[in-house]
């Protein structure tokens, strides 16, 4: 145990398989005293937080759920080295238990109870086992049990006294499992070598077949080798037996503490999901409640995100006179920083909204039902049912939907769902279609066409990230798939301080993670677009050589801006890269629209005000005569049904989102799958576009 | 009668008599020779399906148990 001066300290874990309610344990143990805890390579969170009880500080670790002490992927791995104490020793392991689903969790007590640490049962959900006999259960297990119904706060003082006294005198509990005779003894002899940290090491070298790492003597590997085919011989290898031998001692525990009735919950829960996974009604509740979830994503998140920007708008407003005696230290501040800062920031209300339905969702356990009805639908291509809702939340914006892929615990399914989620057409994608559906569609074919082109734009997305799933589980991910296995915990009502702390939890995370990184290019794309900085003299001189016609139409200020834009170095690149998308059937000033809303495609309305010479914020009427009135050099109009279609092809799949990037790479962390997303939905915008000009430039 | 898991009837209590190339994950989670399943449900497009396994409810895809062999128990 560790201890600094004057003050006692302490570190214990919690420990359990998944939906036995440990987060809500943690979360009332901890409060909001918490942070999070991020491991380079694995996108598992372990949160960690702490307490003070009768002068010692006990620091809490939030260990994933885990169904066994064998880690099937990364992340698991890295859980269990956090709760192995590889890292940080750990000086006592609070299991959390679930009486509704008892063998289970004694499955798990049995592996942890080998690492030779004190241990303490906190049982949770025992109004669905009122009968238990706790002090036969107690009796069993050799540790303390302590019965809490966390979200009410009861037996938590009783849980931090038993904490305190076993600290001070730990108990290692020491468990008859009735393992064969001969796996006993084999174990017994590997033990006297002295060469395992812990009993359940040795079980995974002997039972496991897993390999004892290089610094392992000589002789117990020989023993080791020599007693594994002894068992075998014996016909007594196997990890089957390791977990049948203990299923069958937590089967007898179970039949000496728990009465034998079925609970009333189970069948309450029984008539709720005759309901809610009926083939029908099940479907319906289903597509109403996701219904519910994006149209709030889409509707409530609004205002806020309007009264962020019309906050800074205000800070801008209130910090501009300052900096007057500076014009570039001026807009590095308003356009770069405050400008990226608020761009963060505008995100938080629909991530905190999305997250609040998901804790929601499940904290009642609806979520595995959903996964459930959705399976087969995503299941061929390599995803799965809980990729439904990060991609649905997509729809509204990709990067609550990127950071919702983390209820999928499949590594593989999870960067998959990542990485098509941005192909979702996402609300800011609106703006464009709206644009140009009014100006080449809708006069001449009609609303319902106009409509139903709207929709083809929507579907898009969908209909290619399918087939890029599918490939991407064929060839591009490796690593193995776990198994599409979910439990179906009983419904109950969310816990309200659960959802708040998983909400406060998200909204940090982004800051801090993509939040730095979408900053950071926000002012290098300002300093693109503001370097070089062309001269007011210059711009007036280009301005007086044109035609009095032209000089009409358009303000000096306007047409510097215009000036500006078309000779930073983000315009040169549009330039030079315009030949590129001549096949789309793009001119310069469409492709410069389209490189300056790479960094967000919500600007790309603007850039083309700008770029058409109508000015920021003019009228979008103006803006949709010149888009209609443009011509090209030979005097043939610029835009038609064909170019026009192309580019909302391009934009409806193209990666043009900074932070979607980022949210990725603090997802995946790493900036391989980020830079990819952005690279394959380029490459795909880029190709889908020019298939779509060259089919439709012929149609008058 | 030995039978398959792909051909377990909804509603009938049935003892796993192997396990086959089923993943490691499923026997953690309780599923061991000689435990007694029953197939609660089968999701509205035919898959997954909804088991009872040890007094809990486990979901899992009929693909990837497609190696169990199970027989009813009368």
């Amino acid at each position: 145990m560790s201890t600094t001066i004057g003050q006692k300290t302490a570190r214990i874990a919690l420990v359990g398989k998944p939906n036995v309610g440990k987060s809500t344990l943690f979360n009332a143990l901890t409060g909001s005293n918490q942070k999070i805890g991020n491991y380079p390579g694995v996108t598992v969170e372990i949160a960690k937080g702490s307490y003070c009880v009768q002068g010692r500080v006990v620091e809490c670790i939030d260990v994933p759920g885990l169904y066994s002490l064998r880690a099937m992927s990364e992340d698991e791995s890295v859980a269990l080295r956090v709760l192995q104490g590889g890292d940080e020793p750990v000086d006592l392991y609070v299991i959390v238990m679930d009486a509704g689903s008892m063998e289970r969790c004694l499955f798990l007590y049995s592996q942890v109870a080998e690492l030779g640490k004190p241990i303490i049962v906190a049982l949770t959900m025992t109004d669905v086992a009122p009968n238990l006999d706790l002090e036969a259960l107690a009796a069993r297990l050799g540790v303390p049990v302590v019965p809490v119904v966390a979200h009410k706060n009861e037996g938590l003082k009783e849980l931090q006294d038993t904490i305190e006294r076993t600290l001070e005198s730990p108990v290692v509990p020491d468990i008859e499992l009735g393992f064969p005779e001969r796996v006993r003894l084999a174990i017994q002899r590997l033990v006297e070598f002295k060469q395992a940290p812990n009993i359940h090491t040795l079980r995974l070298w002997l039972l496991r077949e897993e390999e004892p790492p290089r610094h392992i003597s000589d002789d117990f590997r020989a023993a080791l080798t020599e007693l594994r085919e002894d068992l075998l011989g014996a016909n007594l290898s196997g990890k089957v037996l390791d977990s049948q031998t203990r299923y069958a001692w937590a089967a007898s525990v179970r039949k000496q503490v728990e009465p034998a009735t079925t609970s009333p919950m189970q069948s309450r829960t029984d008539r709720i999901d005759r309901i809610l996974t009926h083939r029908v009604w099940g479907l319906l509740i289903f597509a109403a409640l996701m219904y519910l979830v994006f149209q709030s994503i889409y509707t409530l998140a609004t205002p806020l995100m309007d009264g962020i920007e019309t906050a800074m708008g205000a800070l801008s407003d209130g910090v501009s006179p300052l900096l007057a005696g500076s014009p570039l230290v001026h807009d590095l501040v308003i356009d770069g920083v405050i400008g990226g800062v608020g761009g963060v920031l505008v995100f938080l209300p629909q991530i905190m909204i999305l997250f609040f339905f998901i804790a929601v969702l499940e904290g009642t356990g609806y979520l595995a039902r959903a996964a459930f009805l959705m399976d087969r639908l995503l299941g061929w291509c390599g995803l799965n049912g809980r990729a439904f809702i990060p991609l649905l939340s997509s729809y509204a914006c990709a990067i609550p939907g990127v950071m919702a892929a983390r209820v999928m615990p499949d590594p593989k399914a999870r960067l998959a769902t990542i990485l098509v989620a941005p192909l979702m057409s996402c609300s800011a994608r609106l703006p464009v279609y709206v644009l140009l559906i009014g100006v080449f569609i809708e006069p001449k074919y009609g609303t319902a066409v106009a409509g139903l082109t709207l929709f083809i734009m929507h579907l898009l997305g969908l209909a290619v990230a399918v087939p890029v799933a599918w490939i991407l589980n064929r060839g591009v991910l490796k690593g193995p798939r776990l198994p599409f296995l979910l439990e179906f915990p009983r419904y109950q009502w969310p816990r309200w301080r659960d959802v708040l702390a998983t909400m406060g939890n998200k909204a940090k995370t982004f800051v801090t993670t993509a939040g730095t990184v979408i900053l950071a290019m926000t002012i290098l794309i300002w300093a693109a677009l503001y370097f070089p900085q062309s001269s007011s003299s210059d711009a007036q001189a280009a301005f007086s050589r044109l035609s009095t016609q032209q000089q009409e139409v358009t303000s000096l200020e306007t047409f510097e801006a215009q000036y500006q834009l078309e000779q930073s170095f983000l315009g040169r690149f549009g330039r030079a890269v315009a030949p590129a998308f001549e096949p789309a059937g793009f001119d310069w000033r469409l492709t410069t629209s389209l490189v300056a809303a790479f960094p967000a495609r919500e600007v790309v309305v603007g850039a083309m005000s700008v770029i058409f010479g109508m000015g920021e914020g003019e009228d979008s009427k103006e803006l949709r005569t010149a888009l209609a009135t443009a011509t090209r050099p030979d005097g043939t109009p610029l835009m038609n049904l064909g170019n026009a279609l192309s580019m909302m092809v391009f934009f409806a799949l193209c990666c043009q989102c900074l932070t979607t990037v980022a949210t990725i790479q603090a997802e995946t962390k790493s900036a391989k799958w980020a830079w990819f997303a952005f690279g394959y939905m380029t490459v795909l915008a880029y190709l889908f576009a020019i298939v779509t000009y060259q089919l439709f430039r012929g149609v008058a | 009668m030995p039978l398959s898991f792909q051909d377990l009837p909804v509603g009938r209590d049935a003892r796993i008599n192997e396990l086959g190339n089923a993943s490691d994950r499923l026997h953690e989670l309780g599923l061991t020779p000689g435990t007694i399943i029953r197939l609660v449900r089968v999701a509205p497009f035919g898959d997954p399906v909804e088991i009872e396994v040890r007094g809990a409810r486990l979901c899992l895809r009929r693909s990837e148990a497609s190696g169990i062999r199970v027989s009813l128990v009368e």
